[in-house]
């Protein structure tokens, strides 16, 4: 990351913070890391942040890893009225 | 309350068996141990003496205290002498009347005899007893009286050495010793010529004194005496309230003179410090009365006006008419506020209170995010709940005390001393710290190991530590069968006894010798009762809640939770982070930790507020910033805190700031975020309200009034919880508290573990650690005793993933940042006391290789760079620190050591990493262009036009 600690914008910084919480659960498997990140962001998020996230998802310029894009699309869902 | 001094015992409490004897005919049993003079104290029987003080070990110099024994021949002094069953004591014989009379001439003959104008006059311990001794006549003459007069020292900013009125009872020198632990006095010559003196005859200001002052409230006499009692002579009354500095809690009495404080005097009875204190809570509250203090409101339209004074009514219409104003144009969570560590419970409570039921959101953070927000989460996931194990008292048990990331001494003064005591009296210390902080060696101390690793890896180290523990069978088995989750143990003991995880496979990247990393595991797991001490440099990390969760698994392996003398314990910075977390100041969480998506917790607080919660957490202060630079974030109500100065990237803290349209900071001073503020409240010091504050032990305390809030037109002023009131007035809430006692109640009310908290409990037993409840009615020392709060202790694999603020050729050094003794966090309040005198500015400690290979020689300017910015400080150049690491303090604003930190932070909390920032340093001429073009702004933006004339 050489550089970009100060100049992140918030989309790379959702995509950045959803990544680093990722690889702490890593050591889980990759399917627990991904829901443990879930949980996470349900439960620390506030709703303008998840909602960012979630529009991540359809923004052909947001370059989400596969794992992040994992997390963000099970917020949607998880998130999606019932 | 009218003045007395707090009753002296003469020699310190003791615990044994009772022992009954008789002192003047009365009966008195007592603990065994405890000397004639305590015992006959304790039936109001005052026997004379001077060297002796329930503060320190008895001594037996001044032979002042004799007494007659039945059976025993001679006339033993009365504070050496311990009581012996049936006893028979007498105080007053026509004999011991004569013998201390002949001392007491002796004292006299070489004393000043101006009683009269002496400053410690009707204080003053010789003056008492010569007058219980009868003393009328000295018939060696006064000759002696004036050898040393003229040698005054007053080299200290806040304290007079007098040897002219010394009478060398050591008592000083021993507080020294035993009390603060510092040893910086001694007794120089004998006889007359005998003569205290600062390390060596240097003076105080330059000795190894670190101004405590626990040698001037130990003096009988007027030998070491305040400066504010020379100018302002002594008290009248006293009040008992708690420091507003750090997370040690001291209690102490506040000596008055009407309105005037005369004196801060630590309170023997205070359980947090049992009567000692460090220089800043009782010397420096000089600030309180500080010229900077601004003392009306203000307001201006834009940052680039100057500052207008207005009534308090002006200044609360306009923040509640603002606020409305955002909220109609941009959304119900378009705005949030800022709880503050340094305020109350009950203020803390209410601006998060405004803020879920007034703003309608949960955007409250506090500044608790930069430091302990890693500790709420990983004691919560572990233990199951979010604070310290023990009470500072649990570490007289303690038998190995392992300190990681903490630099007590300095932090924690009082408390430091605590532990030096503790180790003087044989415990075993491990430091886990990059750098060599003074407990490693300091007089009668060493450390049994100092791990010196390389910043940000902690959580390589200790996993390293626990697989010494497990693999070499040193886990205590029938603990973890009996109170932990074991599955969850199985899983983390098989995770830590990998070989990848062995003190061998890490040394590398840790810097520290494998053969060191497995002694202190051994010493930790075999030696007696272990008690962690942890603090920031285990926190503000990127994995600061791995690191918490990591200590928690090394404490429940080797069984060192829930009995004295063990435990996990976070050392708290600021006065209030226990208490300001506890009270609900993080987006996702009510009072007392609960998830604001429960839905009962929610239920109870919606049906007392009469109003619908927001079931979704609120933003944390960074994501506020970004979501301000992003426009969807307009204004911000800030109490008691300098988010520009103490959170992480200035730059990006003040872009957020820079793009709202209403900032609101309630505080004393102008301090740097107020440059970006629209309205100004004056706040109130702890000295001029009614509240509680919580320290690092869990312990409430009262914070008590002591003189009138000076913030306001006419000297009209309010406390913090009055303005926040009546900003809620303002934005139609019904709030009708007339004094911190009910918000106390509806705090109890709402939360669980205050539910037995009352003032009136707190007035009788002086404080109360929480849980208060039904079932631990008079509180709770220690926690987790028969099982861990949240059921069974969770051992969480904590796997290590490195930072991602790494060196390489442009920043190829580790700046790691700190606090020391004489100033407080940012140091708005110490730097407007005498406290500069030891600390003027900030230095970058740098090993002597690196400053070599830089051509930097100690004192010179240097620039210090990282990826985020740049500044510049003078060089310190020591063996402290690592080749490779340099360390910094971070309490002056024209440093600015927080344009360096990054935005990495906390995995989980977002606590941002200061702990770990790749820099450069190079030699440089001066001030940057930064610091530069800082300081024109800030003097900007400080500007304040005169009211106009009222009408
Ligand atoms: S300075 Fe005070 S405490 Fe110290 S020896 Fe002299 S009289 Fe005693
Ligand atoms: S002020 Fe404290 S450190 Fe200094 S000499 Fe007195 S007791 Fe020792
Ligand atoms: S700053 Fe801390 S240690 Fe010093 S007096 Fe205050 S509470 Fe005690
Ligand atoms: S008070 Fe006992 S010898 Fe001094």
């Amino acid at each position: 990351m050489e550089g970009t600690g100060a100049m992140m914008s918030t989309d790379e910084r959702l995509a950045y913070m959803a990544g680093q919480i990722l690889r702490n659960f890593a050591v889980k498997g990759q399917e627990a890391a991904i829901a443990a990140t879930v949980d996470h962001i349900v439960q620390f998020w506030d709703p303008g942040m998840k909602a960012r996230a979630v529009a991540m998802l359809s923004d052909p310029d947001a370059a989400l890893p596969e794992d992040v894009r994992a997390v963000f699309a099970r917020v949607q869902k998880d998130s999606a009225p019932a | 309350m009218t003045f007395t001094r707090e009753k002296d015992f003469g020699t310190p409490e003791k615990t044994g068996e009772t022992v009954s004897l008789t002192i003047d005919g009365q009966p008195v049993s007592v603990p065994a141990g405890t000397s004639i003079m305590r015992a006959a104290a304790m039936v109001d029987t005052a026997i004379p003496k001077l060297c002796a003080t329930d503060s320190l070990e008895s001594f037996g110099s001044c032979r002042m205290c004799l007494v007659e024994i039945e059976g025993r021949k001679g006339y033993p002094a009365s504070c050496t002498t311990p009581v012996a069953p049936d006893m028979v004591v007498r105080t007053e014989t026509d004999k011991l009347r004569k013998l201390r009379r002949g001392v007491m001439e002796l004292y006299i003959s070489d004393h000043p005899l101006d009683c009269l104008t002496c400053s410690a006059n009707g204080d003053c311990e010789l003056q008492d007893v010569a007058g219980s001794v009868g003393l009328r006549d000295v018939r060696f003459g006064y000759e002696g009286a004036s050898h040393l007069d003229g040698c005054k020292d007053e080299s200290n900013p806040y304290f007079t050495f007098d040897p002219a009125k010394c009478i060398v009872c050591s008592r000083c020198v021993r507080a020294c010793d035993e009390v603060q632990g510092t040893l910086a006095l001694t007794v120089d010559g004998r006889g007359f010529a005998s003569k205290i003196s600062a390390s060596q005859d240097v003076g105080f200001l330059p000795s190894e004194c670190v101004s405590c002052g626990a040698c001037v409230q130990a003096c009988p006499t007027s030998a070491l005496i305040e400066n504010t009692v020379i100018e302002k002579g002594t008290p009248d009354r006293a009040v008992v309230t708690t420091c507003a500095y750090c997370g040690v809690g001291c209690t102490f009495r506040a000596e008055m003179r009407g309105q005037d404080l005369v004196r801060m005097v630590p309170w023997k009875e205070g359980k947090a410090n049992h009567g000692h204190s460090c220089v800043k809570g009782r010397f420096a509250w000089g600030y309180a009365q500080h010229r900077d203090r601004i003392l009306n409101p203000m307001v201006r339209d834009s940052v680039d006006e100057p500052w207008r004074e207005v009534s308090w009514d002006e200044a609360i219409a306009r923040v509640a008419s603002e606020f409305r104003r955002i909220q109609n144009a941009y959304g119900t969570r378009a705005i949030g506020g800022v709880t503050s560590s340094r305020c109350t419970n009950e203020e803390t409570f209410l601006v998060q209170k405004l803020i879920r039921q007034g703003f309608g959101n949960n955007n409250v953070d506090t500044c608790a995010r930069v430091c302990h927000s890693p500790t709420g989460y990983g004691l919560k996931t572990t233990f199951g709940t979010s604070a310290g194990t023990q009470d500072f008292d649990s570490v007289e048990q303690a038998d190995v005390i392992l300190v990681i990331g903490a630099n007590p001494t300095d932090g924690h003064p009082v408390f430091g001393s605590r532990i030096k005591k503790r180790l003087r009296e044989g415990a075993k210390l491990i430091v886990v710290d990059p750098r060599r902080i003074d407990l490693v060696r300091s007089p009668h101390i060493a450390a049994a190991h100092h791990l010196p690793l390389r910043p940000g890896t902690n959580v390589a180290l200790l996993t390293a530590m626990a697989h010494v523990i497990v693999t070499e069978g040193l886990v205590n088995e029938a603990y973890i069968r009996e109170r932990c989750d074991t599955d969850a143990y199985a899983e983390w003991a098989a995770f830590v006894s990998e070989p990848a995880r062995s003190p061998e496979a890490i040394e590398d990247l840790t810097g520290v010798p494998a053969a060191d990393l497995r002694a202190a595991a051994r010493l930790y797991a075999t030696g007696g009762n272990g008690a962690i001490y942890y603090g920031l440099g285990v926190t503000e990390h990127s994995q600061g809640s791995s690191t918490v969760m990591a200590i928690a698994n090394l404490a429940m392996a080797t069984g060192n939770v829930g009995r004295p003398g063990t435990g996990v314990n976070p050392l708290r910075g600021q006065n209030n982070v226990q208490g300001s977390c506890d009270m609900g100041s993080f987006p996702h969480e009510l009072p007392g930790y609960r998830h604001i998506a429960d839905s009962a917790t929610r239920a109870l607080f919606e049906q007392d507020w009469a109003v619908t919660l927001d079931p979704e957490p609120g933003l944390r202060i960074n994501n506020m910033l970004d979501a301000a630079t992003d426009g969807t974030f307009k204004g911000i109500f800030i109490q008691g805190e300098d988010i520009l100065q103490s959170d992480p990237n200035t730059t990006h803290v003040a872009a957020g700031l820079a793009a709202m349209e209403c900032v609101v900071v309630q505080d004393l001073f102008l301090n740097e975020t107020a440059r970006y503020a629209h309205v100004f409240l004056p706040g109130s010091t702890f000295l001029e309200k009614d509240g509680t504050f919580t320290n690092a032990e869990r312990r409430i305390q009262r914070v008590r009034k002591v003189m009138e809030p000076k913030n306001g037109p006419d000297g009209k002023g309010y406390a913090d919880w009055e303005v926040v009131q009546r900003v809620a007035q303002a934005m139609g809430l019904d709030w009708h508290y007339t004094h911190p006692a009910q918000i106390m109640d509806e705090i109890a009310r709402l939360t669980p573990a205050f539910a037995g908290v009352t003032y009136d409990l707190l007035e009788a037993r002086g404080s109360l650690q929480w849980p208060v409840n039904g079932a631990a009615p008079e509180g709770t020392p220690t926690m987790h005793a028969d099982h861990f709060v949240r059921g069974k202790g969770l051992f969480v694999v904590t796997d290590y993933v490195p930072t991602d603020e790494r060196t390489g050729p442009r920043f190829p050094l580790l700046l790691t940042t700190g606090r020391i003794l004489s100033q407080y966090n940012v140091g708005a309040q110490t730097r407007r006391t005498a406290n500069e005198a030891w600390h003027a500015e900030d230095r970058l400690e740098i090993h002597p290789l690196d400053a070599e290979n830089r051509g930097i020689r100690d004192g010179d300017w240097v620039s210090l760079r990282s990826r985020a910015g740049e500044t510049t400080l003078r060089a310190l150049i020591t063996e402290r620190v690592a080749p490779g690491v340099v360390y910094t303090t971070f309490h002056h604003p024209d440093t600015q050591a927080n344009v360096i930190t990054t935005d990495f932070s906390d995995w989980a909390t977002n606590c941002p990493e200061y702990k770990v920032t790749a820099v450069q340093v190079a030699p440089s001429n001066g001030p940057s262009e930064w610091q530069m073009q800082y300081r024109a702004q800030a003097e900007q933006s400080r500007r304040i036009e005169p009211a106009e004339p009222a009408e």
